[in-house]
């Protein structure tokens, strides 16, 4: 077992799209360091798809900012491709989370100035990575095509988050970040997105790292894995 | 680049969706530059024409010699300069009359004349012309318009004296005309006599000093003691330019508070565009570029104001200092390349100021704090207490220009740190009093008034100190004026006691006239004034320019003439011959008080009067000696003997008057009665506040803009504090009733505060700013009445500027209310 | 005919010192004279009446050159000259008086040409000339003498970087041009009323930026004066004026026409002040190489050849940079010449 399971392993870690080793994180608290992360080993294949589950406050999104470079962490490293993200400067970071990376969080919302459109076209903008028939494309399987020239403040929650999915996807990213992209909305509403979410994500061949609380979600990813005491186990 | 443009346009379209935000930005902004820029442009305008007059022919680039005792000299001093190898050029000025205006005539020597590069003397072909015969007299181009006449005319400036031929030379001041020396003299009557020697080389070092060439006879007066004008109407315009920092300093307090909402409010985009891959970088520079936009964009609009409010101001302006100062403006706006670039660098410095404090917060907070927006309250929660520190600064600076600093410009100063730190302080008092509000209110409704009051303060702050800077101001200015304008009517009042004055045009037509006079059995007195100008040296090295008039002892002086304060035999001893009264300005500037004695320089020798009276003359900036008339006289040969004061009953005035110019036509150069002299002089006071008072104005109206631009971009952000209150069951009327109490209260309360700080700017420049900028100080009054209108003001402007928001939020549809609920997650 | 005559222009140069749109020929000088006097021939100069000032005519000048050394051998050139110019023959007094002065003043080194000037108006003392005793004066400059012969006299000239007081002695009596000093200048009847005392001894003491040194030389004065001394068509000239080793003096000139071949003239006084005029198919002049000076092209040597004299020989100035940087600039510099005959002089060049 030990035998076929660990050059496997290795393959996997040699072939993996993100590496996460050893990553720890504390949070400066009113009594003292609050440790959150405490040596997080994760890795995730290319078009991979993984459920990370935990108690509220056990640091799933801590560990989802760190992976997208938005915050430092105190040890461990991260790698996405070849690059190390913890060792990047920020204009390295920014153009990771431009090109390789999708966002979808929960509090990470649409510009509200933009029209649903132009928050759909905004990050593949950014990279230099415009496609005007994908974008169409997404807008069309996300059912957004007859929405484009609203506002965000005129689409219901659902119909957001779905813009916050396409925007994310639209620059054909490797890896997608995903923090309860559902748990505001109810659970058809939900379902629905999270179906559009994976499906997406595999036409465009990218990886899905998705933070969730229902177990029910989880088992539709590719694997799941649970942060406790501030490790991951699988 | 890719990345920057989406990024830009990604910022910027937060302003398609909020355009009264980006209203109030681009206002702020434009006014500031409005204001400034049209002061800038008022005063460029004042000083070219200065420049011109002085510098005209490049006069007043080069040292001169003067008559030791001031008036004119011996040609042969000229030439026996000359003859010892002093580089010399003789010059001659005088007044001529064309029309019914006085005109400088300068007569210069062209092939002496310094060689400078504004040096605009003719050459070849037209050298000849203006060395004639028949010689050419050279003129402004704008002169000879408003002289209605054309290049070649040949006007009559006296019954026997035409002067030569007119030329136009360009950048030639208005209103002088210049001929040869010979024509001058001829015109001006002065055969022989020089009034100035410009030294065109510096001598050399062996040559023989000016002391053994000619004696005493003329002394050196350097190059920058020169521009008469400018020195004495600095005072004028640095009051204008201190009004259009204050406008500008205004404005920037509304581009500052919208600044800061906006950046406040576009943290969640700024926070999505960093979470999505856009550098710290691109950010930086679009956000500087933005800036740089708006700045530009609103700079010129402001460029547009200005020279709007520039051109409107002046014809005003120029009325008061030719009133003033006999300064002649050119009455066409000239704007200068240099005018343009300072106005937009006010607007890009401006933008940066008011955007700086903002952007540095932004674009230093991590990413994930961004996405907090407590710690964006976080930084701002030592405000008070910093805004606190600042104004204590600025008060302790305050204090310091005016125990340690001298001129004008520490009394500005001084002001400066006053209305800063008053402004800074403002939220202090007005915290400290929603605070017991709150603690002394009963229902829960009023708590949470208070309450919400309170926090909203940091957000309207800025308006409010804008709104206080321009009420204290009004305050301030409006007693200043009104207590000069009492002041100056009464001592009008008491100054002009003859009921006719006139000026011959001549000494001929004077003894004329006189004689007539003299036959009329209705002239209670013909009083002779003459006229003389010296320079009394006030320190080693520097002197001030006085005009000393002579007149005879007689009741119209000695028991109506104002004095400020006399001996008790004051007009005695003039008669005597010793001794002069003094000017209040000039008094102050040579510190003299009554009883000091004072050596005036005359042609026959320096004449040594005791001060035995000092008079206000709110009329000149000048400095004034009176003595007696004869005294003066026997001193000085070459006096002026055109001005004579007429008494008789007035009734009879008019009738002396169409008498004297039936007589005489032309030999009675200017004349006036009592009631017409005091209407030039009121009206000249008039034009003169009429700048300040406009100002005044316009900035109460940019405070008005700060509270309406910061109430409107407010109001959007309330809807969510006010959407629990109403689910609660307050109506939408009574809420914006509650919002109308709010702003009248701050209003209000702001009012309150600037009427100390208010009175305590007049005192400051009555004080101290007018006695340093005029040399005269004024008595402080206090009007009630105007605070009064200060306050219906200040809560007018604040009604006013609440009303939009106000009927917005009474009209609000129910859904934006709801959507609150909606969308909170 | 008249050589000297290209001098007066420097006055007019100096007066109306830009380009005159109305003037013809080289700075006016080919203006019609109207209302003033004309040279007359057979007319007689009378001395010491004509050494002062004829308002009557429109220009006149008083120039003298003189050829220098000082105690260690080191050469030296100085130039005094006062140039009068008459707006109108008859006028007023005072600062109504027609008349207008400028003089130049320069020194020059083989490494320095110093050069100063100044102008005044007629009528009010500031300049004048007087015939007896002769005295030409302009601010603290000055040129006087004593006998009729000009000799016994000083000339001094003050300016911020070098001042000279040369004292002046002749026993030759003047050199009077053409005929009897009417000197014809062209068929049209430009002329003009000229003589010189070319043979001066000279000893003075000359300071450059304040150091002082005893020198002595040779001087050559002239006096001219005439209304119309040019035609329209004459641009400029180059004028020589040689002190022959030998004793002999000699003046050339040529007048450079934009229409016609140049004008040649000149005169040669004896050692003992005979003076014989001078043809154009009897002088040569050739400029042998070109300099730049004050942005312009010069001929700085010149090949001199006069068949009658048997003379010919080269000149090279003792400082190229000789140049009056006045309103209209021109060359006006001490020169050494080698050959047939050697010798010092000057060389003025104008309208280049
Ligand atoms: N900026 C911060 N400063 C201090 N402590 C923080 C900060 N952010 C998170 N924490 C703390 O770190 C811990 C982990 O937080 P995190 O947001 O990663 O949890 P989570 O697993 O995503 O929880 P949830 O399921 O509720 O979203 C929590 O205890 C939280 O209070
Ligand atoms: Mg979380």
């Amino acid at each position: 077992m030990s035998v076929i399971s660990a050059p496997a392993r290795d393959a996997a870690v040699e072939g993996a799209l993100l590496r996460v080793t050893g990553l720890s994180k504390s949070y400066l608290g009113p009594q003292g360091p609050l440790p959150v992360l405490r040596g997080v080993d994760l890795t995730l294949g290319a078009g991979e798809s993984l459920a990370l589950m935990g108690e509220s406050g056990s640091g799933k999104s801590t560990l989802l900012h760190l992976v997208a470079g938005l915050d430092h962490a105190d040890g461990g490293a991260i790698h996405i491709d070849d690059a190390e993200v913890t060792k990047l400067d920020d204009e390295g970071r920014a153009a990771l989370r431009r090109k390789t990376l999708g966002v979808v969080f929960q509090q990470f919302n649409l510009v509200p100035s933009l029209t649903v459109g132009d928050n759909l076209s905004l990050q593949a903008r950014l990279a230099g990575r415009y496609d005007r028939d994908w974008r169409d494309a997404l807008a069309e399987r996300l059912g957004l095509s007859a929405l484009l020239d609203r506002y965000p403040e005129q689409l219901s929650g659902g119909q957001q988050q779905r813009v916050a999915v396409g925007r994310a996807l639209a620059p054909r990213p490797r890896l997608l970040l995903a923090d309860e992209p559902t748990g505001n909305l109810d659970e058809a509403t939900g379902d629905a997105v999270l179906n559009l979410l994976l499906e997406l994500s595999a036409t465009a061949g990218a990886a899905v790292l998705m933070v969730t609380h229902s177990a029910r979600l989880a088992a539709r990813l590719d694997r799941r894995a649970t942060l406790a005491g501030g490790r991951l186990a699988p | 680049m890719k990345q920057f443009f989406y990024t830009l346009t990604t910022l910027t379209s937060h302003w398609r969706r909020r355009p009264g935000q980006f209203a109030a930005l681009f206002v702020g902004l434009a006014v500031a530059t409005a204001l400034w820029s049209g002061v800038a442009a008022l005063n460029d305008q004042a000083r070219r024409s200065y420049d011109r007059a002085a510098g005209a022919l490049g006069l007043g680039g080069s040292p001169s010699l003067v008559a030791a005792s001031g008036g004119f000299f011996a040609q042969d001093a000229f030439i026996a300069l000359r003859r010892a190898g002093w580089k010399v050029s003789p010059i001659l000025e005088g007044t001529i009359r064309l029309g019914d205006k006085s005109y400088r005539l300068l007569g210069v020597e062209p092939l002496t004349l310094p060689k400078i590069s504004s040096n605009k003397m003719p050459e070849g072909d037209d050298l000849n012309d203006f060395l004639g015969p028949p010689g050419r007299a050279l003129i402004a181009p704008q002169t000879l318009r408003a002289l209605g006449l054309t290049e070649g005319a040949t006007p009559t400036i006296s019954e026997a004296d035409r002067l030569p031929p007119l030329a136009i030379a360009r950048d030639l001041a208005p209103g002088m005309v210049v001929v040869d020396i010979g024509a001058a003299q001829r015109l001006l009557h002065r055969p022989g006599r020089l009034s100035r020697l410009l030294l065109a080389e510096e001598p050399t070092a062996d040559a023989p000093t000016l002391e053994s060439v000619i004696g005493e006879t003329l002394r050196r007066v350097e190059a920058d003691e020169a521009p008469e004008l400018a020195k004495l109407t600095e005072s004028f315009h640095l009051n204008l330019t201190a009004f259009g920092l204050l406008a500008y300093v205004v404005g920037l307090f509304i581009a500052h508070a919208s600044f800061g909402l906006a950046f406040e409010q576009r943290l969640p985009i700024i926070r999505t565009l960093r979470a999505i891959g856009a550098s710290l970088r691109a950010l930086s520079l679009a956000l500087v570029a933005e800036l740089t936009l708006l700045a530009l964009l609103a700079g010129a609009a402001g460029m547009a104001g200005g020279y709007l409010i520039a051109a409107a101001l002046l014809p005003n302006m120029a009325a008061s200092l030719e009133g003033l100062y006999g300064a002649e403006l050119d009455g066409a706006l000239g704007l200068a390349p240099s005018w343009w670039l300072s106005g937009i660098g006010m607007a890009l410095i401006g933008a940066a100021i008011a955007a700086a404090s903002g952007l540095v917060k932004t674009l230093r907070l991590p990413v994930l704090a961004i996405a907090q927006p407590f710690a964006w309250r976080e930084a701002q929660r030592h405000w008070l207490y910093r805004q606190a520190a600042l104004a204590v600064l600025a008060l302790m600076g305050a204090a310091a220009a005016l125990l340690f600093g001298e001129g004008m410009e520490a009394g500005f100063a001084s002001m400066a740190g006053l209305l800063l730190g008053a402004a800074l302080a403002l939220p202090l008092p007005l915290a400290a009093m929603l605070r017991l509000g709150e603690r002394r209110a009963r229902g829960p409704l009023a708590k949470w008034f208070f309450a919400d009051a309170l926090q909203q303060l940091p957000g309207l702050s800025l308006a409010l100190m804008a709104l206080l800077l321009a009420l204290s101001t009004n305050i301030g200015v409006g007693s200043m004026v009104e207590g000069f304008r009492r002041t100056f009517t009464q001592w009008l009042d008491e100054r002009l006691v003859a009921e006719i004055y006139f000026e011959a045009a001549s000494d001929k037509d004077a003894q004329r006239i006189t004689a007539w006079l003299s036959h009329r059995e209705d002239v209670a007195a013909v009083l002779p004034l003459c006229k003389a100008k010296t320079a009394i040296r006030s320190t080693p090295g520097s002197s001030w320019p006085v005009e000393i008039v002579g007149a005879p002892p007689h009741e119209t002086f000695s028991a109506h003439f104002p004095l400020l304060e006399a001996h008790a035999d004051a007009w005695n001893s003039i008669a005597r011959g010793d001794s002069a009264l003094i000017s209040e300005q000039h008094a102050r500037r040579l510190r003299l008080a009554l009883g000091s004695t004072l050596e005036i320089p005359t042609p026959t020798g320096d004449w040594r009067v005791e001060i035995v009276g000092i008079y206000p003359d709110y009329g000149a900036a000048k400095g004034q000696l009176r003595v007696d008339h004869d005294a003066l006289s026997s001193r000085w040969p070459d006096a002026r003997r055109l001005d004579y004061m007429l008494r008789a009953r007035s009734e009879t005035a008019p009738e002396i008057m169409l008498a004297l110019q039936a007589e005489f036509g032309a030999g009675v150069a200017r004349i006036i009665d009592q009631a017409a002299l005091k209407q030039r002089s009121t009206d000249i006071f008039e034009r003169t506040f009429a700048v300040t008072a406009a100002l005044d104005a316009l900035t109460l109206v940019v405070s008005a803009i700060a509270l309406f631009a910061s109430l409107t971009t407010l109001a959007a952000a309330r809807v969510p504090q006010l959407a629990p209150l109403w689910a609660a069951g307050v109506s939408r009327r009574s809420l914006a009733l509650l919002e109308l109490a709010r702003v009248t209260l701050f209003a209000g309360a702001t009012a309150l505060v600037s009427v100390p700080l208010g009175l305590a700017l007049a005192y400051d420049l009555v004080a101290i700013v007018n006695v340093r900028a005029f040399g005269w100080r004024l008595p402080f009054h206090i009007f009630p009445s105007q605070w009064l209108e200060v306050f219906a003001l200040a809560l007018l402007t604040a009604a006013l500027a609440a009303l939009l928001p106000i009927r917005r939020l009474a009209r609000i549809a129910p859904a934006s209310l709801l959507a609150v609920f909606a969308n909170e997650r | 005919m008249n050589a000297e005559t290209p001098r007066a222009l420097l006055l007019a140069l100096a007066l109306l010192s830009t380009a005159p749109a109305r003037a013809a020929g080289f700075a006016g000088l080919g203006d019609e004279a109207q209302g003033f006097a004309e040279p007359q021939p057979g007319h007689t100069l009378v001395f010491p009446r004509d050494h002062g000032a004829h308002p009557e005519f429109r220009i006149e000048w008083w120039y003298l050159t003189a050829n220098l050394t000082d105690e260690t051998g080191k050469a030296y050139g100085a130039q005094w000259t006062l140039f009068r110019h008459a707006r109108a023959p008859h006028g007023g007094e005072g600062w109504d008086s027609p008349q207008a002065f400028v003089a130049h003043a320069a020194v020059t080194t083989d490494a320095l040409h110093l050069f100063a000037e100044t102008r005044a108006r007629g009528g009010v003392g500031q300049a004048g000339v007087t015939a007896a005793p002769f005295r030409a004066f302009i601010d603290n400059w000055s040129f006087s003498a004593t006998e009729p012969n000009l000799s016994g006299g000083t000339i001094s000239a003050i300016a911020p970087r070098f001042r000279y007081t040369l004292a002046l002695t002749a026993e030759e009596p003047l050199a009077l041009h053409g005929e009897a000093g009417f000197s014809r200048k062209s068929e049209s009847g430009q002329a003009s009323y000229y003589y010189s005392q070319p043979f001066f001894s000279v000893e003075g003491a000359l300071a450059i930026d304040g150091a002082e040194r005893k020198v002595k030389g040779r001087a050559w004065m002239d006096h001219e004066w005439s209304s119309r001394p040019l035609s329209a068509d004459q641009k400029g000239w180059d004028w020589f004026s040689l002190h022959l080793d030998s004793g002999g003096e000699l003046m050339l000139f040529r007048l450079r026409s934009d229409k016609t071949l140049p004008f040649l003239s000149g005169s040669f006084i004896t050692a003992d002040g005979a003076t014989r005029m001078l043809t154009r198919d009897d002088i040569f002049l050739e400029p042998l190489e070109q300099g730049l000076v004050a942005g312009r092209l010069l001929p700085l040597r010149w090949r001199v050849r006069v068949a009658s004299l048997h003379l010919d020989i080269e000149t090279k100035p003792l400082n190229s940079q000789s140049f009056m940087g006045v309103g209209i600039g021109y060359f006006e510099g001490p020169i050494s010449f080698a050959g047939a005959q050697s010798g010092v002089g000057y060389l003025e060049m104008t309208g280049y």
